[in-house]
């Protein structure tokens, strides 16, 4: 029987059963853009960025599973131009002031606005006012920079085992918040060795003492546009012990 | 770089407002492009003239997001006298660093400042009419005023603006790639 494979952006990309179209993608090394999904989890499909055209229909690439013969529209102007507005979205709602941010140049919403060339958030800015939680002796959260990925709370609940992290309220009143009767993330058994300290991919969860360690120009995205970076690796963030 | 014979030099003013004078830095930081630049524009109202007011004028590069009444003014004069106006580096992109002020309240920082701050001995808050009321919250300057282009960076670079700029001045769609593009 012949392998599988789906068209994408007219290009032959062969896949086996069972894999969505970002996985068909990533083993092929095209870039699709995404911030929600992650290799190690389960696709949940919030963030929309990987919407592209499959037989004419918006679809989430990280949750459609991949057909013999499908044809899928990835890198076109249509697209990027509704993953850039998702993008401007994300970033008036929170508090990207990048200049100051430990995460810059290795932050994944920052490089896919470069990779998308966006210039300007465009709205109005939200200015969320959610304070800081300093509390845990190795790592600060900030949560007006949190894009509800949930890619911490999955970690904490499906590999840590440790449930620290969960999503409250409804609307755009919905954020992170830390499963502790305080609130705070000193009162849970978070520690830097978690895979939950690591997944964040953008600057709310990070290790104190570590910020701008990486001289510019030798960050992640400094060396390269992300959609010419291999696929992100397993299980490190830029601001992890191991990196 | 000389303008096309019969062209007349366009009018380039540019301004900071609650800005820190980084993005006009980095626009010398062209360095000796300046000299082909200069063949190009001539200078209106800048920091780096001695002119008042803004006169009518083909490009405005304003640095610095909106914090008090005389920025609304300085921006509004820019937007009656300039056919393109461009928002130059994050403060007037999306308020910036000195937008970090907008949850506290103005009322208290004021106090701080000049009331309670330590080593403040018989302090006041500054109430001169002279002087200009802050805003009680940072805004970037699309939120007054309509923007035509957007250069961001902290500041932008020398070749990012640039780029930009000569883009702009040669009749091209001004575009900013890796690793030009920058938010920080």
């Amino acid at each position: 029987m012949n392998t599988p494979s789906l068209l994408l952006d007219g290009l032959p990309v062969p896949f086996s059963v069972g894999q969505t179209i970002m996985e068909a993608a990533t083993a092929a090394g095209i870039f699709i853009p995404h911030l929600c999904h992650h290799p190690d989890f389960k696709p949940q499909g919030s963030c929309k960025l990987c919407t592209v055209k499959a037989n004419g229909r918006y679809v989430s690439a990280c949750t459609m599973p991949a057909k013999d013969g499908m044809e899928v529209e990835n890198n076109s102007p249509d697209l990027n131009d509704k993953r850039r507005t998702l993008l401007q979205m994300l970033f008036v709602e929170g508090n990207h002031f990048c200049p100051s941010c430990e995460k810059s140049g290795d932050c994944l919403l920052q490089a896919l606005a470069y990779e998308l060339e966006m210039l300007t958030a465009h709205f109005p800015q939200f200015y969320p006012d959610r304070p800081v939680d300093a509390s845990h002796p190795e790592v600060l959260l900030d949560f007006n920079r949190c894009i509800l990925c949930e890619l911490c709370v999955r970690a904490s609940r499906d590999v840590d085992g440790k449930n620290v992290f969960a999503l409250s309220g409804r609307g755009i009143g919905k954020h992170l918040i830390v499963n502790a009767e305080s609130g705070r993330l000193a009162d849970t058994g978070f520690a830097l060795a978690d895979k939950a300290a690591h997944v964040c991919p953008v600057g709310v969860i990070l290790a104190k003492r570590r910020g701008f360690l990486q001289p510019i120009g030798c960050r992640r995205y400094d060396r390269q546009p992300i959609a010419m970076q291999p696929a992100r690796p397993l299980a490190s963030g830029g601001n992890g012990p191991e990196s | 770089m000389n303008p096309p014979v019969g062209q007349r030099k366009l009018r380039l003013a540019t301004t900071s407002l609650a800005g820190c004078f980084g993005c006009h830095m980095s626009l010398l930081d062209i360095d000796e492009r300046l000299f082909d630049l200069l063949d190009r524009v001539d200078l209106d109202r800048s920091p780096l003239t001695d002119i008042k007011h803004c006169g009518p004028c083909d490009i405005g590069l304003i640095e610095g997001g909106i914090c008090n009444a005389e920025n609304i003014h300085v921006l509004r004069e820019f937007r009656r006298q300039c056919k393109v106006l461009i928002a130059l580096g994050a403060c007037a992109i999306n308020g910036g660093l000195p937008a970090q002020r907008n949850h506290l309240d103005l009322g208290q920082c004021l106090q701080e400042v000049y009331l309670t701050g330590p080593g403040i001995v018989g302090g006041r808050i500054p109430d001169d009419p002279e002087l200009p009321l802050p805003l009680n919250q940072v805004h970037p300057i699309h939120e007054i005023v309509r923007i035509d282009y957007f250069i961001p960076g902290c500041p932008p670079s020398g070749d990012a603006i640039w780029k930009f700029l000569t883009d702009l001045l040669d009749g091209r769609t001004p575009r900013l790639g890796h690793p030009l593009l920058h938010f920080d």
